[in-house]
């Protein structure tokens, strides 16, 4: 296959940015959107100009490291991660165009990498269950019903990658710290907290600057993990029933 | 140097007790009063940063990724270890010791693996008191599925993410402490050097990814939870990131390096499909309980089947060789790893591989779709199938899906003695990093138990004996070996930026990994390992005069990043030749082709190598000393190991 790729680059977060056009050929239709890159890349290290600075660790679709809004899309026209995303998905003289997730709390550090710091400061707030090491009791002691914790599994699957955020048009978080809230919430470990875990993790959420929930489910049609936006709902529950009888009054 | 493992003495099962009352304490309020640094927060140093902080001590933890939820245990998928006996399948503490030693080859200590089956059963409670959604029965209790290597059903899941599952787990618990003020954390910084004064470890200087700034943290310990170093082959199923920078530069520092040699080739990988190819995706083990592994029984068939000619489902039970069962009757398709990434290779090498390059054998679903349905094989491992499906197109639900082995993990690693020390005092080495509890061979679900137990339940009693016993003075970064550290890191970076050579690091890298692979992966010889370290020896002359490392340190530069990495693998990769060289053996996944029995398993020396291999740097340019920790079996008898 022979692309266009027309790629977001920025020096720096004070940098303003710009598109920038390359050519690429013989790309092999087994190939990761991410080794496409890869090519891209050795191209470019070869004739001495400044590779494409992307994220990405795993390559298996599992620590949320990878991003990148593709052709309008973040992680491109297939559900999944971008290192998950093969180039069977494109075809020969296809234009294709590369730009970083595009949300104010998640700042572009270069090229394609951008700071998403504010998640980690979400669940920092609460997304926890408050035991130490040790002095636990038995873990059959508590029997939970398949049926939870399956869709506690569900909501724990959430890889924290940002798509969800980059797909909403208010950048909000709701389906991220919602799959969490929903986590511990459904569990019995997480009952304890669960009325101030819902209040923080909001108020968190809020005070990065992440917008209002649009109802329209663009996170959810996005989410590589295929995180329901029922979460949303059980967290918007949590959070009413938690200030009208909070724990911290 | 004699090497000191500090096993206590006693009985097997009274040695962790007794040691755990033997060490010194430090009490609560003099707790704050040291620090500690955790360089990677994996699952054991996101579990050993949590756990220390909840003790009360300042700790400050290290990641190269964006987010410590990143780091690669998130990527595990089949499950993790714990002698509960909740299956009333006759485990024990005893019974996974005896499996892990055994699946080890004999070549680990009897009692770190002891302790590592005794607080197994520990990790477990901590992580459903977490909220980790682990895998439950109708009646709301645990369930367990199977592992390569054990006839007893002890492996806890998450569906096929377990991993993940423990790790976000650990980092829940980090993130807590993180709020409670006792950790900090930087993310997006490389460890670059540790810093010695007075002959114990102080502190390290790091490099932030972002800006390039060469910043110094002292500390009164460090700990180094930094992962293997699977990555020196270039192709492997590690991510991308994963190096083994701050391990080898405590090692060139003064810390053992162990094992470097014993490599763990996982059977079920998806096989390469292409020279673009950059890394290599597992399927997870458990996929054995209901797969199974074959090839045609003839070369004929398998050179049709090569053309094209013919489908997988064309050939009939008769023509096909199920060869692990055929070998390994009462284990079968759950043989160990190295049992069986060797058994793929033999069957390739005959001539039976079963993709176009030749090196590929079938796990095959469809006698257990048969027997099960479709809907409990999808329920149990639906996530691996579509990725699978993801990545080569093909539908396992339908046709059997096509394996091959590839470097997985690194028994190696840092030598500690029973407290997770190294040969440096005050330097700790945990989970992968470190050569411990694994011998020659590690077992499937293994690596998580290892990583948890070493953060959540061992280092927290262990470096208490420590520091109990050394001064809580702290040393100010402007120390002139603060200082001196940080000029060799910089110095390091220039000398790489000024080459300007005319290939790109990732030549390089990809050359050593071949060597690797070809004469140091899953078969050696004496012959093909001296010509690897000869070759070796040429790349990295050639890599310090020619190769292009672009732009400049004061950015995100990866190019930087790479090239600071992969001169290390370049270092360690002639260690693991000649360690792998120096073994006249064959043990576990180290595979010496003069040394095996006549069916083709490894061949042990008990009488000259049961031993620990501890290497020492001396210098640049000097072959390196070997120290020797003897391993004493007090408990289990050596055998051949059998899985017939």
């Amino acid at each position: 296959m022979n692309l266009t790729l027309k790629i977001w680059r920025q020096k720096n977060n004070a940098d303003k940015g710009d598109f920038k056009e390359y050519k690429i050929s013989d790309i092999s239709k087994d190939m990761s959107f991410l080794e496409m890159l890869d090519v891209l890349n050795e191209n470019l290290s070869e004739k001495g100009e400044d590779p494409v600075h992307f994220d990405h660790d795993c390559r298996e679709g599992i620590c949320g490291m990878c991003s990148l809004y593709i052709d309008g899309k973040p992680h491109g026209p297939q559900q999944t991660t971008t290192c998950q995303l093969h180039m069977r998905s494109f075809s020969d003289g296809d234009v294709i165009t590369i730009e970083p997730w595009r949300a104010k709390p998640f700042p572009v550090m270069k090229d394609l990498v951008v700071d998403r710091s504010a998640f980690d400061r979400i669940i920092q707030a609460g997304g926890y269950v408050s035991v130490n090491t040790g002095g636990v009791p038995d873990a059959n002691e508590i029997p939970i019903p398949k049926s939870i914790a399956d869709l506690a599994m569900d909501a724990a699957q959430c890889i924290g990658c940002g798509a969800c955020v980059a797909a909403c048009k208010n950048a909000s978080a709701m389906l991220f710290t919602s799959a969490k809230v929903s986590q511990l919430a459904l569990l019995p470990q997480g009952q304890v907290e669960r009325k101030i875990r819902a209040e923080k993790m909001v108020a968190q959420m809020d005070a990065e600057g992440f917008g209002a929930c649009t109802n329209t489910g663009a996170c959810e049609a996005e989410c590589p993990k295929g995180i329901s936006i029922t979460n949303i709902a059980r967290m918007n529950r949590e959070y009413f029933s938690a200030v009208v009888s909070s724990d911290t009054l | 140097m004699i090497l000191d493992s500090k096993i206590p003495e006693g009985p097997l099962a009274d040695k962790w007790t007794k040691h755990k009352f033997n060490v010194k304490l430090v009490n609560p309020a003099n707790k704050r009063k040291y620090d500690v640094i955790v360089v990677g927060t994996g699952l054991a140093g996101a579990s050993a940063a949590a756990s220390l902080a909840e003790l009360g001590y300042n700790v400050k933890a290290f990641c190269f990724q964006d987010s410590p939820r990143r780091a690669h245990s998130i990527a595990a998928q089949g499950g993790i270890n714990a002698a509960k006996n909740y299956q009333n399948d006759g485990d024990s503490v005893y019974r996974l010791f005896y499996d892990t030693i055994k699946g080890g080859d004999y070549r680990a200590r009897e009692g770190n693996v002891y302790r590592l089956a005794e607080v197994s059963v520990n990790i477990i409670d901590q992580c459903v008191a977490q909220g980790v959604p682990f895998a439950r029965e109708y009646g709301g209790l645990l369930a367990n599925r199977s592992f390569g290597g054990a006839q007893v059903s002890r492996t806890f899941y998450a569906k096929g993410q377990t991993g993940q599952q423990l790790l976000l787990g650990a980092y829940s618990a980090l993130s807590r402490q993180v709020a409670n003020g006792k950790v900090k954390l930087y993310p997006r910084t490389e460890m670059m050097d540790v810093v010695m004064i007075d002959g114990k470890a102080r502190g390290i200087v790091t490099r932030n990814l972002i800006t390039g700034a060469i910043e110094s943290h002292s500390a009164h310990a460090v700990l180094l939870c930094t992962g293997g170093y699977g990555n020196v082959f270039f192709l492997s199923t590690n991510a991308m990131g994963s190096n083994v920078t701050a391990a080898w530069r405590a090692h060139k520092k003064g810390a053992f390096f162990s094992n470097p040699s014993f490599t763990q080739i996982h059977p079920t990988c998806i096989p390469v499909s292409g020279d673009h190819q950059s890394k290599l995706t597992l399927m997870s083990e458990s996929l054995r309980n209901d797969g199974r592994v074959w090839v045609p029984a003839t070369v004929e068939t398998a050179e049709k089947l090569r053309k094209g000619q013919i489908t997988a489902n064309d050939i009939k039970e008769e023509d096909r060789d199920y060869y692990l069962e055929r070998k390994y009757p009462s284990f079968g398709n759950l043989v160990p790893r190295d049992v069986a990434s060797r058994n793929a290779k033999y069957v390739c090498d005959e001539g039976r591989g079963v993709n176009e390059t030749g090196e590929a054998v079938f796990l095959d679903f469809r006698d257990a779709i048969k027997r099960d349905g479709r809907n409990v094989i999808e329920a149990k491992y639906g996530n691996l199938f579509d990725m699978y499906m993801q990545i080569t197109g093909d539908n396992p639900y339908e046709v059997p899906m096509m394996i091959y082995p590839a470097v997985h993990y690194t028994m190696g690693g840092l030598w500690v003695d029973y407290n997770l020390m190294t040969t440096i005092p005050g330097l700790y080495a945990l989970g992968e990093a470190n050569f411990s509890d694994h011998g020659a061979n590690r077992l499937g679900a293994s690596a998580l138990m290892q990583g948890l137990a070493d953060g959540y339940f061992v280092i927290p009693y262990t470096i208490g004996d420590y520091l109990a016993s050394n001064s809580a003075d702290r040393i100010p970064v402007d120390h002139p070996e603060f200082k001196k550290a940080e000029k060799e890191v910089s110095d390091r970076l220039q000398k790489l930026l000024s080459i300007k050579g005319e290939k790109t690091v990732d030549y390089f890298h990809k050359k050593l990994g071949k060597i690797m692979w070809d004469y140091c992966g899953m078969a050696r010889t004496e012959e093909g390992l001296t010509k690897a370290k000869a070759m070796i020896k040429e790349l990295k002359k050639e890599f310090w005069t020619n190769v292009n490392v672009l732009g400049s340190n004061e950015e995100l530069n990866l190019s930087l990043e790479k090239a600071n990495r992969v001169s290390d693998f370049l270092e360690l990769g002639e260690l693991m030749v000649d360690d792998a060289l120096h073994r006249n053996e064959s043990c576990g996944g180290h595979f010496r082709e003069e040394y095996q029995t006549p069916e083709g398993e490894a061949l042990r020396d008990d009488e000259n190598f049961a031993y620990v291999a501890a290497w020492k740097y001396l210098g640049e340019g000097q072959e390196e000393e070997l120290h020797k920790e003897p391993l004493v079996f007090e408990n289990v008898k050596l055998t051949q190991r059998s899985y017939k």
